[in-house]
């Protein structure tokens, strides 16, 4: 544009002096001067009737004199006068200003005001409307109608409030020239006079004037950020934050046009503040009545939104796509909101997570933002009221999670009763019962928007990364423990090495000085150290662990928990050098050779502990004989026992029998009999 | 007991044998085969030895359930083990008094330890006690006589061995478990797990055949079912002495020596107080036997 524009109007200048030359010099040759034509229209008095009114013919000579158009004479414009005599017929035909301002004249002719004049529109303005006349001055001239400073009361002139146009004509815009004098183009142009900055026609253009609704306009939907950025060069730059740069232009149907935000006439550089785009969503959607076709509330709370985290975000940020120049600018949105636009990170960690993953796959399950956020009332997880506050997550989660809700019916894994579970746990009560804000909740292990089953690789869950899972708040056991046997960075082995969750659980996590626990942790370990843990039952230490108590030793009495080393390592609090040590924790004054018990010891084994084999059968043969020996002997017995029962009992019931007979004198017999 | 019995009431009045009338209403005289103080000690027996049995199994059959609810009851290992010890310091006593008894004995009576031993009354096996032995087994296969059986029957002396045998075994590994540091400043470690295996099989064996064929050769033989209170009451009716033991009866009535080993019965409420203690030691006797068949046969592990 600059440069055709400027060449043509090199060539205008060239060929517009050459004319008015030529023009001159015809006049003064043949025609009436211009003091001709002052002689008569030089009375101020002069007037004649137009259409019923009585319009002044007064020509202002010296104001001509000092014109743009003070070259040339009256009948170059006025050119049905050219060879006519004086006093002239009435009335003169229009002045065509495009005989020389032909691209002007055709920008005009094809604008809402040309179309208008088209249409025999009495109120569309002309050239001459807000040009003027014959005092016409250049543009960069101050006192020109169209000077960067006057532009505004110029259009003014019909569009504001009260004027015939802004009253007949469907113009959707209202208050425009107050509105824009309080914008802050207007302030900067008014208030601080700054002739650069916009005016009516820097957006609208001077001519080539056109409805917003027609796609050339330069306030069209599509051209709207080309006009701004004439000025506003750098304004992706400051939205990048907002909006990525590069829909601007790919994707210009879906994002919010400028003036979708930043409203027309309106704009302020606080605009977001004054909140005044939602005040326009407001006027429908503040309705108790307002209901979709499906039968949803579409009430929106103005307090939920300026409570929110979102509270300095406009309506059209999230609900993009609205067209404002509709009376309802929602009806062109297609698409649900889209969070990820400015959290483009979190969008991206849900599209990775199963949640994403569901979603993708069109499972009506799947959870998005606003299932977990909500939708106008979105707090920042800081807050104690917002659901994803720490305390509140497992509430949260459990919408879903807990037993009997729709994820986990369809979980096949091997955790259940997920919320329950880790109410009771360590962590559930540190977080619910204690108010512990820094307790681990659902998200500090599975995290809040990344969110994998265990057997992803990338889970925070998946085995290999539990560690480091747990060690973001246990670091100090995660030091021991990555230089322990059982982590995978020392030992190398095809076998499944056991990880925090393996000891402890995912989410029943316990106090480790719990006896429950305790107890438990020896099955733990006989998991995977299933002979050793079956001969430590066989010693006392495990006899009494197995009946439920905790006061002799555990396996990580002697092993140790998370810095377990092979015993033959040094470290190991089994080594030959720390050995006693570690006896003596219980046993204060143990020796070395008492270090020598064998805390794991087998009878059965008669390759590894002859003396206990060897012992054990012996005790056995022992036992084996004498029962036999004795059971036997019982067993020969028995028959002539229950004989002599037989007999006792007979001569019982014959001494009864006699002593009943006859009547009481027999019974000194009975003694006798008895005692011989 | 190799002991014979102190003379309580040296001389009765009446002859046991035809008694006056004015007599007639109270209960004919027994013989008492056990003194006061052998009568105590097999009471403290009992009582240490149920305890121990009852405390020390809940920890040899810690697998079962039965055994952690016992284990439970008893107050915990901690209790059970202090349970456990007090009773074992008890049957020492009740061991270390016996073998007083023993010496205060000799010394009273006057005899050599060799007359003490061999005597006729001896608690030791004898040569005689073999030719019982095969006796009775021709009279258990129906071959012969039921055997003329003396003061001691060479299977109650068997009982009287297994329980010297056993505290020493027992008890002395029980007390190497009691004090492993002591033990193992000159024993090795291992022998801390032998005397485990070697204390704990061998009280297998003691309640085994204690609350089984001690339990039937002496209390539950159907001729004296449900139970034979001798060792508790000390006294033996007369007949029973001259049915079981007619060496003994016989050899008292030729030295004359028998009106001196008659008593008066013990008062009802002795013998019913006896008879309450005997029955409670004798079902939890039986209940460990039940206990210990089920965690060897069904709940071995």
């Amino acid at each position: 544009m600059p440069r055709s524009r400027r060449r043509w109007r090199a060539m205008k200048l060239v060929w517009g002096g050459l004319g008015l030359l030529l023009a001159v010099g015809i006049a003064a040759a043949a025609t009436a001067s211009n003091d001709d034509c002052l002689a008569c229209h030089g009375d101020k008095t002069m007037t004649t009737k137009r259409g019923g009114r009585t319009v002044s013919l007064f020509v202002d000579g010296k104001k001509f004199a000092t014109s743009i158009h003070a070259a040339f004479s009256c009948t170059n414009c006025h050119a049905d006068l050219e060879g006519k005599d004086l006093p002239h017929d009435a009335p003169l035909a229009r002045v065509q200003c495009g005989t020389c301002h032909a691209e002007e004249q055709k920008q005009h002719a094809a604008s809402l005001h040309g179309k208008a004049i088209a249409r025999g529109d009495a109120l569309a303005p002309r050239c001459v409307d807000c040009h003027g006349n014959h005092d016409i001055v250049a543009v960069k001239d101050r006192r020109s109608a169209v000077a960067p400073l006057n532009v505004p009361l110029v259009c003014g002139r019909c569009h504001r409030e009260g004027t015939p146009v802004q009253a007949n004509r469907k113009i959707e815009q209202h208050n425009i020239l107050e509105n824009f004098s309080e914008s802050i183009h207007g302030e900067a142009l008014f208030k601080k006079g700054l002739t650069v900055a916009p005016n009516c026609a820097s957006c609208h253009t001077p001519h080539n004037i056109l409805p917003h609704t027609d796609p050339n306009s330069s306030i069209a939907r599509r051209n709207i950020a080309a006009t701004c950025t004439k000025c506003h060069a750098q304004i992706e730059q400051v939205h990048r934050k907002t909006i990525r740069g590069e829909l601007w232009e790919k994707e210009a149907h879906v994002l919010p046009a400028c003036v979708d935000c930043h409203q027309p006439h309106k704009i302020r550089n606080v605009f977001y503040a004054q909140g005044m785009a939602d005040a326009d969503c407001m006027r429908c959607h503040g309705n108790h009545q307002l209901k979709a076709s499906d039968g949803r509330n579409l009430l929106v709370q103005v307090d939920d939104v300026a409570g929110s985290r979102h509270a300095k975000v406009a309506c059209s940020q999230c609900h993009s796509e609205v067209n404002a120049s509709r009376v309802r600018p929602c009806e062109t949105i297609t698409h649900p909101v889209d969070c990820s636009r400015c959290h483009e990170e979190v969008g991206q960690q849900y599209q990775r997570s199963k949640h994403g993953q569901l979603l993708a796959a069109g499972d009506k399950n799947a959870p998005t933002c606003k299932e977990c956020h909500g939708t106008h009332h979105i707090l920042g997880k800081h807050d104690p009221v917002s659901v994803s506050f720490s305390t509140n997550v497992p509430t949260l989660c459990g919408r879903c999670h807990r037993e009997g809700e729709k994820a986990a019916v369809r979980y096949a894994g091997r955790q259940h009763e997920i919320i329950q579970h880790y109410t009771e746990s360590i962590h559930g009560k540190g977080l619910l019962k204690s108010g512990l804000t820094v307790t681990a909740t659902c998200t500090n292990c599975h995290t809040a928007h990344l969110v994998l089953p265990r057997t992803d690789p990338d889970s925070t869950v998946n085995p290999k990364n539990v560690p480091a899972t747990c060690g973001a708040c246990h670091h100090g056991i995660q030091e021991q423990f990555v230089e322990s046997v059982h982590s995978a960075s020392i030992t190398k082995t095809d076998k499944e090495l056991p990880v925090c969750s393996d000891c402890h659980s995912a989410h029943s996590i316990r106090r480790t000085d719990e006896t429950g626990f305790k107890l438990d942790i020896m099955d733990k370990c006989g998991r995977c150290h299933e002979e050793i843990a079956k001969t430590y039952f066989e010693t006392y230490h495990g006899q009494v662990s197995r009946l439920g108590y905790t006061g002799t030793a555990k396996c990580y009495d002697c092993h140790g928990a998370h810095d377990i080393q092979k015993v033959s390592d040094p470290r190991s609090h089994l080594s030959r050098a720390n050995v006693v040590a570690t006896c003596r924790t219980c046993h204060p004054n143990a020796t070395r050779r008492f270090a020598g018990y064998l805390t794991h010891a087998t009878h059965h084994d008669p390759k590894k502990y002859p003396f206990l084999y060897w012992t054990f059968w012996g005790m056995t043969t022992l036992l084996l004989s004498t029962f036999a020996a004795g059971g036997l002997h019982t067993l020969l017995w028995l028959p002539k026992a229950l004989q002599m029962r037989r007999e006792l009992q007979a001569e019982k019931a014959r001494e009864a029998g006699e002593s009943t007979a006859p009547t009481e004198k027999p019974e000194a017999g009975k003694d006798g009999n008895h005692a011989g | 007991m190799p002991v014979d019995i102190e003379v309580k009431n040296p001389a009765s009045p009446a002859s046991p044998i035809v008694p006056p009338v004015i007599e007639r209403k109270h209960p004919e005289r027994e013989f008492v085969r056990f003194t006061r103080l052998q009568r105590a000690l097999h009471a403290g027996m009992i009582v240490s030895f149920l305890s121990l049995a009852t405390t020390g199994l809940t920890l040899k059959f810690s697998y079962t359930t039965w055994a952690v609810k016992l284990s439970r009851l008893l107050g915990g290992f901690q209790t059970a083990g202090y349970i456990h010890r007090t009773a074992a310091l008890l049957m020492f006593t009740v061991f270390a008094a016996h073998l007083y008894d023993l010496i205060r004995l000799k010394r009273e009576e006057n005899k050599s330890w060799r007359t003490l031993l061999l005597g006729n009354n001896t608690m030791v096996p004898t040569r005689q006690d073999l030719h019982q032995f095969l006796a009775t087994m021709q009279w258990f296969l129906g071959r012969g006589p039921r055997p003329q059986y003396g003061r001691w029957t060479y299977w109650e002396k068997f009982d009287y061995f297994a329980v010297f045998w056993g505290i020493a075994i027992i008890g002395s590994t029980g007390l190497s478990l009691w004090f492993p540091v002591f033990f193992t400043r000159f024993l090795p470690g291992w022998f801390i797990n032998v005397a485990t295996i070697i204390h704990s099989d061998e009280a297998l064996l003691a309640t085994g055949f204690i609350f089984t064929v001690h339990f039937f050769n002496t209390h539950l033989r159907p001729e004296k079912f449900p139970m034979d209170t001798t060792v508790f009451t000390g006294h033996m009716p007369l007949a029973e002495l001259k049915r079981d033991k007619p060496l003994e009866y016989e050899a008292l009535l030729a030295s004359g020596e028998l009106e001196s080993h008659l008593e008066e019965p013990q008062p009802e409420i002795v013998v019913r107080t006896i008879r309450a203690f005997a029955w409670i030691a004798l079902s939890i006797g039986f209940s460990i036997v039940i206990w210990i068949i089920y965690a060897m046969l069904f709940a071995y592990r």
